[in-house]
């Protein structure tokens, strides 16, 4: 099958020229049609970094200065802006981080979902209300039409987080870039929306770019899985596979590191300081060999 | 699978209970200053006992109705050509509210339109706005009125373009700033996502959240204006003669201030409860719509 996503080779450097800091160096993603791929790293991997390559949301000092990113076949980095316009929040669409900042606060939650519909899809304002009260159906809140009247602030948290995937699913993309999506979500609420979004996949047919630093949610809903760490792919495979047998020794370590219900909590490891050391100064070893104008 | 509770959000308390609560008695005071004159300035033909301009030689210089010599047939006695007094307020302050919301009006139409753009484009084109209105605002903005109504002719137009040339930085300022830390919020970020243009996320997504701080900034600048059209008709520069303003009322009885003190002293006064009217109003709003302070 071909990848409906292909990141190939991506390097980003972010920071003036000669200071600037290299957080991509040379990531490699794929990602299937109607497949969830997990992208795990700890902080500072730049996992959520290319997660807003795709989407074009890059910080305004951040240089992509390799690599292309094709979508369904066509490079999302060449092609013209209104173009790519087109494509965001109709075929790429994401679910954010943060459901407390995420909705604009002064608008009510229907007008924010119809917005997307009516700005897509052509829908009248009628018509988009009464999908937008569908789609919040879909995503199991109770009386959808008394919510799409009211304003983010007058929601929960976990009912925040709900509106967005609804609206990520409007228009039912073909790829959604989920950016740690559970992490500001208590544990109870966490479990609810991952299953939420799993059912919302299967029903669209959507593939999912999982971005998180956790394992569970990885093992739990990822088919594929990719570990990154200071900007390159340290392995990537079956999820089933990679934590069954990881070949690299940092997915191992970071496997020890992970606190399990079946396992007493002395026998967590952090990962080995020796390790990442290790790590960073291949990374840096390869960025000197860039700078140098070499191969690596 | 479990639903989250609903409870707490099904009886919507007022938000304008609220946002009233919050504004405190600044609010309500400088809102009801703001419809007296407001009142004044609609019903002006209705209110006024007399025409403005209808002298009486006669019966110049009366003093106000309750002191020695005052007649009610003009309440707050004649100036020196024996015009009513009040009738003069009343019209005068239908000039100063009609200059002060279309300077104010102009102004914020100007200053949001350079704000936006400096906000959301950035580069250089934020650093023109930008340095462009650290140029205007070195310029004492009395001064600049002034040379400007002198430069474009008396009247009220200059008087309005004099005020609208000199603020619209205030709101570009604030504007600009505003947007600049809205676009930040990760709701921009979500609505970029989605495929708006910028056009579109300015209209749909900023500017709705800038409105609180619009309407404070209006309310303010309408004093300032108010203020601004009194100095002008105080030189001379604003309307024609025989337009009634406060500023204009102010000369003339600063001719005659020990024989007619009140002939001086009412339109002041009129000017100070109309500018403290705005700033309270101004003042009350910004608490009431602080976005901060809303839950």
């Amino acid at each position: 099958m071909t990848a409906i996503l292909a990141v190939r080779d991506l390097h980003v450097a972010i920071g003036r020229r000669g200071h600037a800091a290299n957080v991509l160096r040379g990531a490699s993603v794929d990602v299937e049609p109607g497949e969830v791929r997990g992208l795990v790293g700890e902080s500072g991997a730049g996992k959520s970094m290319l997660g807003r390559a795709i989407l074009g949301l890059l910080p305004a000092n951040a240089v992509i200065t390799a690599g292309t990113i094709a979508f369904e076949g066509r490079d999302l980095l060449a092609m013209p802006e209104p173009e790519r316009r087109k494509l965001l929040g109709r075929r790429i669409a994401l679910i954010p981080q943060d459901p407390m900042t995420s909705l604009n606060p002064v608008r009510r939650v229907g007008a924010q979902i119809a917005a997307v519909l009516s700005h897509h899809l052509g829908l009248s304002k009628r018509q988009a209300r009464a999908r937008a009260g569908e789609l919040l159906a879909e995503v199991a809140i109770r009386e959808p039409g008394r919510v799409l009247d009211l304003y983010p602030h007058e929601i929960s948290g976990g009912m925040r987080q709900r509106v967005l995937i609804a609206m990520a699913f409007a228009c039912n993309p073909s790829l959604i870039i989920a950016d740690e999506p559970t992490t500001a979500l208590d544990v109870t609420v966490q479990r609810q929306v991952l299953q939420l979004v799993e059912r919302l996949r299967q029903s669209h047919g959507a593939a999912i770019l999982f971005v998180t630093h956790d394992l569970g949610v990885v093992a739990k809903i990822c088919r594929t899985m990719t570990v990154l760490h200071a900007g390159r792919v340290l392995e990537d495979g079956m999820t089933a596979d990679v934590l069954a047998r990881p070949r690299h020794p940092y997915t191992r370590a970071l496997l020890a590191a992970t606190p399990r219900a079946d396992r007493p909590a002395e026998a967590l490891r952090p990962v080995p300081p020796a390790l990442i050391e290790s790590l960073w100064s291949e990374a840096h070893r390869l960025d000197r060999l860039a700078d140098a104008g070499l191969p690596s | 699978m479990a639903d989250l509770a609903l409870t707490g959000v099904t009886e919507r308390p007022s938000r304008w209970r609220l946002a009233s609560a919050r504004g405190g008695a600044r609010l309500w005071l400088g809102a009801a200053l703001v419809a007296v004159l407001l009142l004044i300035a609609i019903f002006a033909p209705l209110l006024a006992p007399h025409d403005p301009v209808e002298q009486d030689l006669m019966s110049a210089q009366l003093p106000p109705a309750w002191m020695t010599g005052g007649e009610w047939a003009h309440p707050l006695g004649t100036d020196s050509l024996g015009r009513c007094v009040l009738s003069r307020l009343i019209f005068a302050a239908r000039t100063a509210v009609e200059v002060a919301a279309i300077a104010a009006s102009l102004a914020a139409a100007i200053g949001i339109a350079f704000g936006l753009l400096a906000g959301s484009f950035g580069g250089w084109i934020d650093q023109g706005v930008s340095r462009l209105i650290d140029v205007w605002m070195a310029f004492p903005p009395v001064l600049l009125s002034i040379v400007l109504a002198a430069v474009i002719g008396a009247g009220l137009t200059s008087v309005v373009a004099a005020i609208v040339v000199v603020d619209w930085t205030r709101f570009a300022r604030v504007v600009r700033a505003e947007t600049l830390s809205q676009l930040q919020r990760d709701y921009a970020a979500a609505a970029r996502v989605l495929g708006l243009t910028r056009g579109q996320i300015l209209r749909f997504e900023i500017l709705p959240n800038l409105v609180p701080l619009i309407v404070t900034l209006i309310a303010v600048e309408m004093g300032i204006a108010v203020l601004v059209e009194v100095i002008l008709s105080f030189v001379g520069i604003s309307v024609a003669g025989d337009t009634p303003t406060w500023g204009g009322m102010i000369v003339e009885g600063r001719q005659i201030v020990y024989q007619a003190p009140w002939i001086m002293a009412l339109p002041i006064v009129s000017v100070i409860a109309t500018v403290i009217g705005f700033n309270l109003l101004g003042d009350g709003l910004r608490a009431a719509l602080d976005p901060v302070h809303r839950q």
